[in-house]
């Protein structure tokens, strides 16, 4: 009984600083955060309890659909990222051994190496009208006169599955190399081509992978400030960019707190969807 | 034996560090939350030769300023410089200042009429919150060889430079559109209906100029950068950018607006909770001797409130300002009056549907 | 199905089967054929090239010389998914994220098996390997004996021509591997599908199989049914490997016919059986006898009709009911002999440091010319 006792406060102190850490920078900014979202600004320096600042986000179209446009970018880049990592990843943990997959590996990590932000302007080096790819054409004689080729959609899912790239390529390789030959080659020996093999042995096997994959990069996408900022230019209207522009240049904290707190709820939901339709769970995947 | 010698070694150590605590926080610090340019590094050393205490600079922006003060109830810093129109609002909302004891000024050192309207703007339940330090304007930087018709905000929308404009999604844009719409933003300032009303008119201008734009800026130097490389030849933004450019690039200069440049004034104001007011009150006067200023404006490239200052600044710029600004532009400067709380909800919305409507 | 004429009594016909790894020939010229619903063992030691054999047979390598002809066509350049062989893996390799019953199903979806057909062969095959029940469960819930069914009837529900099997047995503890031995040998007679079985345990090879192949650097050193292998080993190599037995090394002093006369290293004179050719005087050899061929007698005229004698003592009684054995030391040389408890009955009081009298007739004796390179494998250790 002694000994339960002092062993129960022993596991309470060894717990106490994760406890604590959990509590005062996860928990509290959320609660102060929740109270600041319920606080509707009535007139200057006065407030009032209310939903109101979660009711513009669907009173007012333009938040509504900013955060439709940014959950449905992040889904495509999800599966692009997925679709580009996917074989990478298996070329890494499958077919390369020793130093020369190492040496990809730390390829893919090297980017990593310097900040989002230097990243994100190698791109707009590289696309901005004046750039890199537009003179190299126009020099080729492919193209006549110079072309922007930052500033579009299509430019702000380049820059997210190149930043995305490397945290879907992780846990893919790591499932991958976990596969043992055997099944794949048990795979082709009992009838399989190239494809059944992938959709009946590789794809369940790397399921765990690919779904944590997935949620790490759907959430790093739709969280993503920068990126969406610089490269979408005028027409970039992302998510966050509202919950910065709310807090920061709009002194709206209620409202910022309150987008703050649909993000999280309506991100959540999403993911939940996409572990119900890929029938996986949560403790699967992250166990 | 081996106990004694950890405790004392613990001693010493604990010692030590608490001394090398106090030792820094004895060193007087002076916590500057400012725009770039405005606290060089040859002043900084000046000031510390004078007076021993070391100055530590923040680099900022209006929005900034008032977010980290309201976020830490106005500690953090001993002395901010938001513009003069932006303090009055910011006080009344946040309370994040402190009202400045004038007496501690050395009045003689400013330009008269600057510091009364200053002191008119920032004035909140009769306490004055903010002296003036160093004004300029906004108008139009523009490419004349390229752009050469552009001659007021409302040009930008213009077929002869579609693609290759830019200008700041922020509240200096809706106003100087307001006014070459014209249209008088200031005197609206009070009536909130007639103002949205301007507003309203100014979101589906800027809606329908959205497909002439490159793309919002937000930083100067991006800006200048699309400026050098040809991208862009139409701007919205500060004077000084323009006198920059234009010494790289003779056909790239400021332009005063036909509707009127648009002029502000950064002050010196006191954070709520500054730790050191003496230390700001010293840089104050410090700063504000016209030699000091000179300085200043060489590394800002904007003018600044100290009397007598002109005499030690630089020709080059003194002509660069002339030719931006004949006699009667500069009569026609629309200096901003403080902006009441309450309209910056207005303006955001407005920005955020210009910014989620589809260009094309 | 090939036409009549084609039909031949091999299931496997393998000629001039060659394999390199850069430099390392792993498999070097094999030719053999495996008859039609038989049981053929490869075995070898680890690295002698068996498992790139059974790979070429399964199509995951190519051979860079030869040909492999199963049911007379050549498979050569068939890839491992359209021949007409199945392999059980080593681990086996039951798919972790199927049920057992999708498992086996696999295969046969792969041949486009209608639904109904399917679950009906499914559960034929679950029937015959007497699992009737397992086809819901999940893998990890199988026992290793369940598992191991499955991973066969995996492969024997798609009716192979030939069926490779990779030490399948392995992983199993001793127990469950002796019961599994028996267990395949029945399958393997109830389906009638040809196996070939790799392995380098030499008691699975000899238990199971109708035909073993002994295989050493590359080489089938012997095929033969397991008693030829056993009593007739043709090199030295199979002599050590298959079988435990005692070794002498020593040099030909002088011959007479197949009577060899051979000064052992530890300074015995032995006479022994030459078997192959490299048995003339001066020649280096080895000389093998089986712990079983040595009589033991508590008096030396017992013993007096064996060409060799000895005398020594009991160093250690290694009793293991009907295995039990003696490790006999010659007190001159502290050389040691392994020899098999007669279970007559007359040594059962036999204790360590007894003294004993040893002999063996010269047939049991066999002298084989010194393996060049590696030395071999199980001898009594």
């Amino acid at each position: 009984m002694k000994l339960g006792n002092s062993s129960k406060l022993g596991l309470l102190l060894l717990m106490a600083p994760l406890l604590i850490w959990l509590f005062a920078l996860i928990l509290l900014p959320h609660v102060d955060m929740f109270f600041l979202s319920i606080r509707e600004k009535v007139a200057p320096r006065v407030y009032q309890t209310s939903m109101a600042n979660y009711m513009e986000f669907f009173n007012e179209p333009l938040y509504w659909n900013t955060f439709a446009r940014t959950a449905v970018m992040s889904i495509l880049t999800t599966a692009i990222t997925l679709l580009i990592a996917f074989p990478i990843s298996y070329y890494i943990a499958k077919m390369l051994k020793g130093r020369m997959k190492a040496f990809l590996f730390v390829l893919c990590l090297l980017p990593f190496w310097v900040s989002e932000l230097v990243r994100t302007f190698g791109w707009m080096i590289l696309l901005r009208e004046t750039g890199i790819v537009s003179s190299t054409l126009q020099w080729m004689g492919v193209v006549d006169g110079p072309i922007e080729f930052l500033y579009t959609d299509a430019t702000i899912l380049v820059g997210l599955v190149y930043s995305s790239m490397l945290f879907m390529v992780v846990p893919l390789v790591s499932t991958l190399e976990s596969l043992d030959d055997s099944y794949i080659e048990a795979g082709y020996d009992l009838g399989g081509n190239g494809f059944t093999v992938l959709r009946e042995v590789v794809i369940p096997h790397a399921m765990p992978g690919i779904v944590s994959g997935c949620i790490v990069v759907f959430m790093l996408s739709l969280g993503n400030y920068l990126t969406p900022v610089l490269l979408g230019g005028k027409d970039s209207l992302w998510f966050t960019e509202q919950i910065y522009a709310q807090f920061i240049t709009r002194f709206n904290w209620e409202q910022g707190a309150a987008f703050g707190f649909l993000l999280l709820i309506l991100s959540s939901l999403i993911v939940w969807a996409g572990l119900k339709l890929s029938r996986q769970t949560l403790s699967e995947t992250m166990g | 034996m081996l106990k004694q010698k950890l405790k004392m070694v613990t001693g010493l150590l604990v010692g030590a560090s608490v001394l090398g605590l106090s030792g820094a926080a004895n060193a007087e610090t002076l916590r500057l939350l400012t725009w770039g340019g405005y606290a060089p590094e040859n002043v900084i050393e000046l000031f510390q030769k004078e007076t021993g205490i070391e100055v530590e600079v923040t680099k900022s922006n209006n929005e900034d300023m008032i977010s980290k003060l309201r976020a830490t109830g106005g500690s953090g810093f001993d002395l901010a410089q938001p513009s003069q129109d932006r303090i009055a609002g910011a006080q009344f909302e946040h309370e994040i200042y402190k009202p400045i004891d004038l007496s501690k000024i050395n009045a003689d050192l400013f330009i008269a009429s600057m510091m009364d309207g200053t002191k008119k703007n920032t004035t909140v339940d009769g306490k004055v919150y903010g002296v003036p330090h160093i004004w300029g304007t906004s108008g139009l930087i523009v490419n004349r060889k390229e752009a050469g018709s552009i001659a007021d905000y409302t040009d930008l929308c213009s077929e002869a430079v579609a693609g290759k404009v830019s200008y700041r999604l922020k509240r200096p844009t809706l106003i100087g559109f307001a006014f070459s719409m014209g249209m008088d933003p200031f005197a609206a300032y009070d009536d909130t209906a007639k103002y949205s009303e301007i507003m309203g008119k100014v979101e589906e201008k800027l809606i329908d100029c959205k497909s002439n734009v490159k793309s919002y800026w937000s930083g100067g130097d991006a800006l200048m950068n699309l400026i050098r490389s040809g991208e862009v030849t139409a701007a919205m933004a500060w004077d000084t950018g323009g006198w920059k450019l234009n010494q790289e690039n003779a056909d790239v200069t400021f332009v005063a607006p036909k509707s009127g440049a648009l002029g502000w004034i950064d002050t010196f104001a006191l954070p709520a909770k500054t730790k050191n007011e003496e230390a700001a009150y010293k840089w104050i006067n410090f700063v504000m001797q016209p030699k000091i200023a000179a300085m200043i404006t060489a590394s800002a490239g904007n003018f600044t409130a100290s009397k007598g200052a002109d005499e030690f600044a630089e020709p080059a710029l003194k002509k660069q300002f002339q030719d931006s600004f004949p006699p009667e532009a500069i009569d026609n400067i629309k200096w901003y009056p403080p902006v009441p709380a309450g309209l910056e909800d207005i303006e955001g919305k407005v920005l955020d549907r210009v910014k989620a409507a589809q260009s094309n | 199905m090939a036409n009549g004429a084609d039909v031949s009594e091999f299931d496997l016909e393998c000629s001039n089967l060659t394999k390199r790894f850069g430099g390392f020939t792993a498999v070097n010229n094999i030719s053999f054929n495996i008859p039609n619903g038989s049981f053929f063992s490869i075995l070898g030691p680890s690295g002698c090239g068996k498992t790139t054999l059974l790979r070429m047979l399964a199509g995951f390598l190519e051979p860079d010389e030869g040909d492999i002809r199963i049911k007379n066509r050549s498979m050569l350049g068939v890839p491992p998914n359209k021949r007409p062989v199945n392999m059980v893996f080593q681990h086996l390799a039951l798919f972790p994220m199927m049920t057992v019953a999708e498992n086996i199903a696999y295969g046969l979806k792969r041949q486009g098996v209608p639904k109904a057909e399917i679950a009906v062969k499914v559960q034929s095959a679950l029937d015959r390997i007497n699992l009737p029940d397992a086809g819901p469960k999940r893998v990890d819930q199988l026992s290793g004996g369940q598992k191991q069914r499955i991973a066969i009837a995996r492969c024997l529900v798609l009716d192979p021509d030939v069926l490779l099997l990779d030490e399948p047995l392995g992983a199993l503890d001793l127990k469950l591997r002796e019961h599994m031995k028996v267990e395949l040998k029945q399958l393997q007679s109830q389906f009638g599908t040809t196996f070939v079985y790799i392995t380098h345990d030499q008691s699975e090879a000899l238990v199971m199989s109708d035909q073993v192949a002994v295989m050493n650097n590359g080489v089938f050193e012997q095929v033969g049914d397991p008693q030829d292998l056993y009593y007739n080993p043709k090199t030295a190599f199979v002599a050590g490997f298959v079988g435990d037995t005692n070794r002498w090394k020593g040099v030909v002093k002088a011959t007479s016919g197949s009577e060899v006369q051979v000064a052992t290293d530890d300074g015995l004179t032995l006479t022994a059986t030459g078997i192959g050719q490299g048995c003339k005087t001066g020649d280096a050899v080895d000389i093998f006898v089986r712990p079983e061929s040595v009589a033991l007698s508590r008096s030396a005229d017992a013993l007096s009709g064996m060409e060799n004698r000895l005398a020594g003592q009991v160093k250690n009684v290694l009793f293991n009911g009907a295995n039990s054995r003696i490790l006999v030391q010659d007190p001159t040389n502290g050389g040691e002999i392994m020899v098999t408890l007669p279970q007559t009955g007359e040594f059962n009081d036999l204790r360590a440091g007894q003294d004993l009298h040893l002999g063996w007739k010269l047939s049991q004796a066999k002298c084989f010319a010194q393996e060049a390179g590696k030395a071999s494998g199980a001898e009594v250790a």
